[in-house]
């Protein structure tokens, strides 16, 4: 058998977290105008000034052109055809308390955690056992059902909630900081979030204070055409440092799914946010069918001196992946690290990079990129290092490394340099691999399996992205590349 | 019942016919040294012992430990305990030496019904035979084969081996490119591994290795057929007259 005959038999994956809840949903029907803004706004009891942000987002949105410059290819939609607002009717009140014990919560949701794979300790947190210490901010589909350690959190003064509690408890905070980062007109799928966004997490970290506990949100989209617009924002005070966490995944279906998240990050003189991701929305089935178009916005400003962002991602599902997670360095010494591993199989497109935006003196910036294509998947990544005029002495290494699995998928760089300060340094290194029969035959002549060799080469391609992520969520990024991944070795 | 029995194995590699008529008959205890000038299919015999993709039996039977081994994937060959070792190992960056000897071993395990093994007593276990290489224990923790000397790559075949214990070990131009400290080590190695469960073959162009392992047999390989047998004095007879007066008198 060839080797391509041999793909085409082993390229024969199902996507495992293939379900749906059947939890009845409240949704408004599809469409998007000034008065769906209005009462997605009404039904979350929102103050004057979100609605307000919020209708300026649509106005501006209404007058954008969806962007077409990223190397992926999907049929137009139809913006009118999708409804932009789902909340689970099991909760009798949605402005309620979260429950403090998971008996209040629907069981069908709970079945749904434990489909999904969340480990029995984050269950355990979710069930608020003590001693269990990764705090779980679960959005199902678009309202917060239930958070945990929160009394902990507030012990520290952290605050950890959702974007809607967020707004009815600390307005001023939401209104200080949102946009500031990603402006509602920044981009065509940030502004449509900007105007429909339904819920999302709030981090808030005050002065000098360490986050006591790693905070982890699980997304999952749930609603049949339900339009999916997350919204996140992470403040971290002078001298405060938070890690946060967010890992996702969908149940299978047939239509497309748009998801168009914001996350904004926020650091202030010597503050740190570690911000990581492993990313499994639905890919489509293995003829490219279905799957989710995930566009989304991530950026963070480092806007105090010394502080620091870093980006750690590791993304496997999406029929479509547009992401850029990104850093603005304006204070002066403050550093900017980007770590991804993008993996796509069968139909997947994948364009993805970073931007490090230079602007204080002597800042430096981290780019460690990871693709791997399989099947017939194309994966691009696309970069910007900006150093502006204003930047002494900035540095970036950027380090971009494809590898390809098969003969019949794409590895593409698109990388961008401006440099506009003459003290700058610049490096960047990028590679193009193949899983090797070599490599294979060794590996196998040592009784390892076609996938576990495949698994072995691969993760050790992925290392530096893996050892920049928290343990248990290395485990976990090392389990879902084998995911997936599986059948397309031969 | 031999441990290895290969009768008339005929194999090509696209299209083109290598290996011509091979039979070769292996116990449990025998090392056996088969030697041969470039290109007279040392390789291609080792690739498709090994079961290696591309390479097309096209006559004969292999036989090993009562299986039939052109039916096993590679894996299942390793599994069963043909160990190949290679003359040129291949480097799988970011993958820690010390975490394929685990996998390896635990693969080996599963297959016997056996638990996976606990990370002390693999830990001992591979330590001593580290040191019994004369390597360093910071070996462990580089990428597989990564920045490896030549010989740091052969030494790591044994060391493999030496974990595995394999029924029988197929070392393909194992002495190549080892200086002599290097060549010591190794030999003394492969003689550790020799006894009365386990076959060896060494595959080699030169008789450099066979002074320090003494081969049961030798054979001698030319244009895809064993065209001599002999035992270790017709390795030194190679080496003192070369191959050429053998390969007449045989012919």
């Amino acid at each position: 058998m060839t080797e391509t005959q041999e793909l085409e038999q082993l390229v024969k994956r199902e996507y495992k977290y293939g379900f749906t809840t059947d939890i009845e949903q409240e949704i408004i029907p599809p469409g998007l105008d000034e008065d769906v803004v209005r009462m997605i706004s009404a039904k979350k009891n929102e103050p004057e000034f979100m609605l307000e942000w919020r209708l300026s987002a649509f106005r501006q949105w209404k007058k954008m052109a969806e962007p077409e410059w990223a190397h992926v290819h999907y049929p137009k939609i139809d913006y009118q055809a999708l409804s932009y607002y789902a909340a689970p009717k099991t909760q009798e009140e949605l402005d309620a308390e979260a429950p403090e014990s998971l008996d209040d919560v629907d069981p069908k949701l709970l079945e749904t955690y434990e489909k999904l794979g969340i480990p029995l300790h984050e269950r355990a947190a979710l069930a608020g056992v003590k001693g269990a210490n990764v705090a779980v901010d679960a959005v199902f589909d678009s309202v917060s059902v239930t958070t945990t350690f929160k009394e902990k959190l507030a012990e520290a003064g952290v605050i950890f909630c959702s974007f809607s509690e967020a707004v009815e408890n600390h307005p001023e905070l939401v209104q200080k900081y949102l946009g500031t980062v990603v402006p509602q007109g920044d981009n065509f799928f940030a502004a449509l979030n900007s105007a429909v966004f339904s819920d999302g997490s709030f981090v808030y970290v005050p002065k000098g204070v360490t986050c006591p506990m790693e905070l982890s949100t699980y997304f999952r989209i749930n609603a049949q055409n339900t339009g999916q617009f997350e919204r996140t924002l992470i403040v971290a005070e002078e001298g405060a440092s938070v890690s946060y966490l967010e890992g996702c995944t969908a149940p299978q279906r047939d239509e497309n799914q748009l998801h168009a998240a914001v996350v904004e990050l926020v650091a202030l003189d010597d503050a740190e946010i570690k911000y990581s991701t492993v990313q499994n929305w639905y890919p489509g089935d293995e003829e490219g069918k279905g799957g989710i178009y995930n566009f989304v916005t991530k950026r963070g400003e480092c806007r105090g001196d010394r502080s620091k962002i870093t980006w750690t991602q590791v993304e496997a599902g999406s029929a479509i992946t547009w992401k850029y997670p990104s850093c603005v360095l304006k204070g002066d010494d403050s550093v900017g690290e980007f770590y991804s591993v993008a993996v796509g199989n069968n139909y997947q497109q994948i364009d993805s990079g970073t931007k490090m935006v230079h602007l204080g003196s002597r800042t430096r910036s981290t780019i460690v990129s990871k693709g791997i294509s399989a099947g017939r998947a194309e994966n691009a990544y696309r970069g910007l290092v900006h150093i502006g005029k204003t930047s002494k002495d900035a540095r970036n290494f950027t380090q971009c490394d494809s590898l390809l699995i098969g003969d019949r998928c794409g590895a593409h760089t698109f990388p961008y340099i401006e440099a506009k300060n003459s003290s700058a340094q610049v490096e960047h290194e990028a590679t193009t691999s193949k899983v090797s029969d070599d490599q294979m035959f060794y590996l196998r002549s040592r009784g390892l399996s076609e996938e576990d060799a495949m698994n072995m080469v691969v993760n050790g391609f992925c290392k530096e992205v893996f050892n920049e992520l928290p343990m248990e969520f290395a485990v976990e990024a090392q389990a879902l590349l084998a995911v997936s991944l599986e059948g397309s070795v031969g | 019942m031999a441990l290895l029995e290969i009768k008339n194995l005929h194999a090509e590699i696209d299209g083109k016919e290598i290996l011509k008529g091979i039979d070769l008959s292996i116990n449990a205890g025998e090392v056996h040294a088969i030697m041969g000038p470039n290109g007279s299919g040392k390789s291609t015999l080792c690739h498709v012992l090994g079961g290696r993709d591309g390479y097309e039996v096209t006559k004969g039977s292999i036989t090993f430990d009562g299986h039939d081994l052109l039916e096993m994937e590679t894996e299942e060959r390793a599994i069963a305990g043909l160990l190949l070792g290679f003359q040129h190992p291949v480097e799988i960056p970011g993958v820690k030496n010390i975490y394929l000897l685990k996998e390896a071993l635990n693969a080996k395990r599963e297959a016997q019904g056996l638990d996976e093994i606990d990370t002390f007593s693999f830990m001992k276990q591979v330590r001593e035979l580290v040191a019994s290489m004369n390597m360093d224990d910071a070996f462990l923790h580089r990428g597989v084969n990564a920045g490896f000397s030549g010989g740091e790559k052969k030494r790591n075949e044994i060391l493999q081996m030496l974990l595995l214990e394999p029924k029988l070990a197929l070392l393909d131009e194992t002495d190549s490119g080892l200086d002599i400290d290097a060549l010591k080590v190794v030999s003394d190695g492969i003689n550790r591994m020799r006894g009365e469960e386990r076959g060896i073959i060494l595959v080699t162009h030169y008789q450099r290795l066979l002074n320090y392992v003494e081969p049961d047999f030798v054979h001698v390989l030319y244009k895809g057929r064993i065209i001599k047998s002999g035992d270790k004095s017709l390795a030194h007879r190679l080496e003192a007259e070369g191959y050429q007066e053998i390969l007449e008198e045989a012919s």
